[in-house]
């Protein structure tokens, strides 16, 4: 058996032991309908009411205004089409976005835009930080919601929301920011940070696919996406997933403890794009210093992101491209577009995200890995010869 | 999306990797844009057989794959052989491809094409052919 690195740390995360521990009970003998008044009911109560309150002091807020939902998704579909609904009746029927969203925040407002809500998507600088002129320009008296990342899935950048806010609210627009990368990364105080609405997942920091959240600030009013009992205080129906709740939490509060990790997290990530951009004409994917501590994107011209991320494989390294090669539609990532990188480079763009699990070893595998990987796939690509032979 | 064990081998070992010095016939096709280009170089003798091929491709790993495998159906083969070669014949080669990479496939058709009509023109034959592929599953 060879080596094994996981790198792609922004796509999922393996369950972590503690959280299965934690979950156990729940399915052994914890296994009630919370909204059962017997003693199995309570006793499953118990454990959702904890796991709520649980969350709540790690993100500093109020237990009432933490959501189980069953995805990152849904969060997102459901901040915005709650937060339109609801803007729709006070006349307000736009929306403000970022081209760079992840496609749940993107296709949501192109669903809207089918209802007859306007939306403006907002361009973002060559680092993937949101244009803050155009977005200033865009956010009116009309506007609903105003929906921008925390951080980028592709690019790690990081948005300045704490500005957002302020010119979300300065309008009477709520803001709503999808932190699904953000989450386990950086620390999020949502006592400090004025956000209305914000929307995470469970298996992005080492709780099982499935589960999510989504926090909605006390006294702001969104409609319903899940319409039926009275679940999540008549704002979420469906039978609460309890035991991936209670491991959602488990998983919050593990992350909020790896927080202290991160720095070394991040000096691995900037050992990796060190190495990764001394490569010639390569370059880095994002801002270099507002990211996620655990992305790394980096682009090498002349060459494909699918054939570097089979090759990786076969090294047993896991890692996720930009290139939209796999897809139906042969794209390149909006994202990079977006940043300004054009169509022929955008191809041959790679992520990699460790995470407080990666050791120095493996960073010095996935260097001595596709350090080769690179130079072997230049080797056999006519657009590399035209290098070469025009002389560098 | 899993690519045949022939693929993989095909893109982890292609063969006749490289470039052949004043060949006979060179094809470009595809785009960087796109995402692949293909180049093929043909060495052709005097009695129109093919006695080398050689390629240079950047693209995903199918493209890689249809590229080494083109070069080894059209090896040794005459001209006329190798012009009856298609992108079907490319697939079935390889155990199949996932549908959304059949372009790929496609594209080595027409690099092949495109080598052998460089070879007419350059000894003054007519290219009698359509340089693109009959298959209309190829939407680029």
């Amino acid at each position: 058996m060879g080596r094994f690195v996981y790198a792609d740390n922004a796509a999922t995360t393996p369950v972590s032991q503690s959280v299965i521990d934690a979950m156990a009970p729940c399915f052994a003998s914890a296994w009630g309908n919370p909204s059962s008044l017997h003693s199995k009911g309570r006793e499953a109560k118990a454990l959702l009411d904890g796991a709520r309150e649980r969350i709540a002091r790690v993100f500093a807020c109020e237990a009432s205004e933490i959501y189980f939902t069953s995805c990152g998704s849904e969060s997102d579909n459901w901040a915005i089409k709650g937060a339109a609904l609801r803007g729709k009746k006070k006349g307000r029927t736009h929306i403000v976005t970022t081209v760079i969203e992840h496609p749940a925040v993107l296709n949501t407002c192109r669903a809207l835009e089918k209802e007859g809500f306007t939306v403006t998507y907002v361009g973002v600088d060559g680092d993937g930080v949101v244009d803050m002129q155009a977005l200033e320009a865009a956010i009116t008296e009309n506007t609903a919601v105003v929906a921008v990342m925390y951080a980028n899935n592709e690019i790690g950048t990081l948005q300045p929301i704490e500005r957002i806010c302020a010119l979300a609210h300065a309008k009477g627009a709520l803001m709503f920011t999808d932190a699904v990368q953000a989450v386990g990364n950086v620390k999020i105080d949502l006592s400090a940070l004025p956000v209305d609405m914000l929307a995470m997942s469970g298996h992005k920091i080492h709780a099982p696919k499935g589960v999510g959240m989504l926090f909605i600030r006390k006294g702001v009013v969104i409609g319903n996406l899940i319409d039926g009992g009275g679940q999540e205080r008549r704002h979420r129906a469906g039978t609460e997933n309890l035991p991936y709740i209670v491991g959602l939490a488990k998983a919050i509060e593990d992350a909020d403890e790896q927080l202290a990790d991160m720095p070394r997290v991040a000096a691995m990530r900037d050992r990796l794009i060190e190495a990764l951009t001394a490569i010639p004409y390569s370059r880095l994917n994002g801002h270099r210093t507002e990211r996620l501590p655990g992305n790394v994107n980096v682009g090498f011209e002349c060459i494909e992101g699918e054939s570097m991320l089979l090759l990786l494989d076969m090294k047993g390294i896991c890692a996720s491209t930009g290139s939209a090669c796999s897809s139906a539609s042969l794209e390149p990532s909006h994202v990079l577009l977006a940043i300004g990188v054009p169509h022929e480079k955008a191809h041959g763009s790679i992520r990699l995200s460790i995470s407080h699990e990666t050791t120095e070893e493996d960073i010095d595998y996935i260097i001595e890995s596709l350090v080769p990987i690179v130079a072997r796939l230049r080797e056999m690509s006519p657009l590399w010869e035209e290098i070469v032979k025009n002389g560098k | 999306m899993q690519y045949s064990d022939k693929v993989m081998d095909h893109f982890a070992n292609p063969r006749n990797v490289g470039e052949i010095e004043d060949a006979q016939g060179v094809g470009v096709v595809g785009n960087a844009k796109c995402g692949d280009i293909m180049k093929m170089y043909l060495e052709i003798d005097e009695n129109d057989v093919i006695t080398d091929c050689k390629f240079k491709t950047f693209g995903c790993g199918a493209a890689i794959a249809t590229s080494s495998m083109a070069t080894e159906l059209i090896k040794g083969r005459t001209v006329k052989e190798a012009l009856a070669l298609t992108n079907s014949a490319v697939v079935e080669a390889l155990d199949g491809l996932p549908p959304v990479k059949i372009h790929c496939s496609v594209l080595a058709e027409e690099a092949v094409k495109a080598a052998i009509a460089d070879y007419y023109k350059k000894i003054g034959r007519e290219v009698d052919f359509s340089l693109e592929s009959a298959d209309e599953r190829y939407e680029h």
